[in-house]
C-alpha cells in the first residue's frame, strides 16, 4: 500500500480545506489536500475548478494551482490504523498518509425528511440534483418541483433554469414573517444582498410558495408528480424531478471517529480552530452551518493555526463575526415545521439503505435502539441520511461514537490495518 | 481532447460528453433506475455528493459511487437494476 507522508493533512477540499491547506503552505509548513470527488471545490464550488464563474472560487483555486500544496482527489478516509496514519480507498486501492496534525473539512450534506415516494428515481436533494446538473446530469426540457427549505432552494433552482429546467415551482416550507425576518438580517451585508438580487432575477417568472410543503411524490418507476401541502390544501404538481432539502447536517464522521467533542452537532472549536482532540484542527461547515464566507475565514485560522503561525488578524476577525451572524440568522429563520413530522406513513421508509420502514422503529427511544431492533443505519451509508432525519422526526440523538470502516471499503485497506495490529499481539 | 468518451453499460456501448460524472452518464443513456433494493424497487442517484450511496455501481470490476467518478474512456459500468 502506497504511503505517503505531510505535516498537515488537510481532508476535504471545499473551500474550508482550500483556505487551510494554502494558508498553511503560506505559513511555511507542507501540506497535503485530500478529497472524495475528483477535483477540488466542495458543493459550493463543484464545476468551479475547470470554469471559475464566481470571483472567490477563482482566488482560491488559482492560489492552490500556484501553491506548493500536494492535493489529491478520490480519496475517501476508511480509518485511521493509529494515531497520525490515515487509511484512504482510492479507485486504484488503498492509499496511507502519514501526518504529523490534521484539518478536518468535510463540509455538510443536505437534510433529507421521508415522505411517501421519497425514494423514487426522480427525487434528489435539492443541493443535490444542483451538484448534479454541474457534472453534467442532464436537466434540458425538463420539469423540476425545488422544496424544502433554505436559501439553497434558491440557488439549486437557478442552477437548474440555467441548464435549461423548466422549474414548476419552488416551495419553502417557512412562513412568509420568518422569510422577511431573514431578509432583514442580511441588511448589514452587502455581499448576500447582492447574492439575493441576483437570484432573484435568474428566477423571474418562477412560481414561489412560502408555507408549502411536499406531501408525496408518485409514479411508476419514477417520480411523476407530487402533492404539495398549503395550508388547507393540497395540490398536484406533475413533474420530472423533484429536488428537495430541509437545511444541512455537518458531516462529523470524521471528526466523532478522533474523539472531537460536539455541541449540537458541530465540531466544538477555541479560537484556533482547534478541536478537543489534540493536533486535529476543524474549519467551515462542520463547526457549524455558516456558508462559504464562514468556511473561507475558518479555513485560513485553522491552516495558519495547524503551521503554527499566529492566527489574530483584525481582517479575520471582523470577516468571522459579520459570518457568524449570518449563520445564526439563517438558524433562526429556516426552523422545520411540525408538519413535516407526519408526513411518512407506516410503510414509508426511513432507512433506504436497509430499507426499514416507520412501522418497524415506532417506539424505539435511540437511534441505537433502532438499529438493534431494526437495523437501521446499518447499510451502506452508515446512518447519514436517516441518522439526521430522526434526530428532527423523533429527537434522537445522533450516535456520539462513529466505527470504522466509515464507508464501504475494498478489503486492502483493511488487511494492512489488521496485520499490523496483530502482529504486535502475536509472538 | 475529445468532446466525448465512448464506454459500456451493461455491455452496451454509449458515448457521452467528457467530463461529466458516471451518474449523469447513466442519465445521458437513459437509466433512470441504476440499482434494484432489497424489495426490487429501483433506486437511482439521490443525493449527489457521496453520502447516501444510492447511485453506487460497478465501476471496471469494482464498487464505486457513480457521482463521484467521471467516465473515461472504454469505462466499463455495471447496474443492478
Amino acid at each position: 500500500m502506497p504511503e505517503l507522508r505531510t505535516e498537515i493533512l488537510v481532508i476535504g477540499a471545499g473551500p474550508a480545506g482550500i483556505a487551510a491547506a494554502v494558508s498553511a503552505e503560506r505559513a511555511g509548513a507542507r501540506a497535503l489536500l485530500v478529497d472524495m470527488q475528483a477535483e477540488p471545490g466542495g458543493q459550493i464550488w463543484r464545476g468551479q475548478w475547470a470554469r471559475p464563474t464566481l470571483a472567490p472560487a477563482r482566488q482560491w483555486l488559482d492560489a492552490l494551482r500556484g501553491s506548493p500544496v500536494d492535493a489529491r482527489y478520490g480519496l475517501r478516509l476508511v480509518d485511521f490504523a493509529e494515531p497520525g496514519l490515515a487509511v484512504f480507498d482510492t479507485a486504484q486501492g488503498a492509499v496511507r498518509v502519514r501526518c504529523e496534525r490534521l484539518v478536518i473539512a468535510t463540509g455538510a450534506r443536505e437534510r433529507q425528511l421521508p415522505f411517501p415516494g421519497w425514494t423514487l428515481p426522480g427525487v434528489f436533494g435539492a443541493g443535490g440534483l444542483q451538484v448534479l446538473v454541474k457534472n453534467g446530469w442532464p436537466v434540458k426540457g425538463r420539469r423540476v418541483v425545488v422544496a424544502g427549505s433554505g436559501p439553497l432552494l434558491l440557488a439549486a433552482a437557478a442552477t437548474l433554469r440555467a441548464a435549461g429546467a423548466e422549474i414548476a415551482c419552488i416551495a419553502e416550507q417557512r412562513r412568509t414573517r420568518d422569510l422577511a425576518r431573514f431578509a432583514l438580517s442580511l441588511a448589514p451585508n452587502p455581499g448576500k444582498c447582492l447574492q439575493a438580487a441576483i437570484l432573484r432575477t435568474k428566477l423571474a417568472g418562477v412560481p414561489y410558495r412560502r408555507n408549502a410543503w411536499v406531501e408525496r411524490a408518485d409514479g411508476a418507476g419514477r417520480v411523476e408528480s407530487i402533492c404539495l401541502r398549503r395550508g388547507a390544501r393540497s395540490e398536484r404538481i406533475e413533474c420530472d424531478a423533484l429536488a428537495v432539502g430541509f437545511g444541512l447536517v455537518p458531516n462529523t464522521e470524521i471528526a466523532r471517529l478522533l474523539g472531537c467533542a460536539l455541541h449540537d452537532g458541530a465540531v466544538v472549536v477555541d479560537e484556533h480552530q482547534h478541536s478537543s482532540v489534540p493536533g486535529v484542527y476543524c474549519a467551515g461547515e462542520i463547526c457549524g452551518i455558516g456558508g462559504v464566507d464562514q468556511a473561507l475565514v475558518q479555513g485560513e485560522i485553522a491552516g495558519r493555526a495547524a503551521a503554527g503561525a499566529a492566527t489574530a488578524s483584525f481582517r479575520l476577525n471582523i470577516a468571522r463575526s459579520r459570518s457568524a451572524h449570518f449563520a445564526r440568522a439563517l438558524r433562526d429563520a429556516f426552523v422545520l415545521r411540525d408538519e413535516l413530522r407526519n408526513l411518512a406513513g407506516d410503510d414509508t421508509l426511513l432507512c433506504r439503505c436497509e430499507n426499514v420502514t416507520f412501522a418497524q422503529v415506532r417506539g424505539c427511544r435511540s437511534q441505537r435502539e433502532a438499529r438493534l431492533h431494526a437495523r437501521l443505519g446499518m447499510g451502506h451509508c452508515q446512518a447519514r441520511i436517516c441518522g439526521a432525519a430522526g434526530e428532527f422526526l423523533f429527537g434522537w440523538d445522533a450516535e456520539a461514537t462513529v466505527r470504522p470502516p466509515l464507508a464501504p471499503s475494498r478489503l486492502s485497506c483493511f488487511t494492512v490495518v489488521r496485520s499490523e495490529s496483530t502482529r504486535q499481539e502475536s509472538p | 481532447m475529445s468532446s466525448e468518451v465512448r464506454l459500456f453499460i451493461d455491455g452496451a456501448e454509449f458515448r457521452v460528453p467528457a467530463g461529466i460524472s458516471v451518474a449523469a452518464a447513466l442519465r445521458h443513456a437513459g437509466y433512470e433506475a441504476t440499482r434494484r433494493a432489497f424489495d426490487a424497487s429501483p433506486r437511482a442517484a439521490f443525493c449527489g455528493m457521496g453520502v447516501c450511496f444510492e447511485c453506487r455501481v460497478r465501476i471496471d470490476g469494482s464498487e464505486r459511487l457513480g457521482c463521484l467518478e467521471r467516465v473515461t474512456d472504454d469505462m466499463d459500468i455495471r447496474c443492478d437494476a
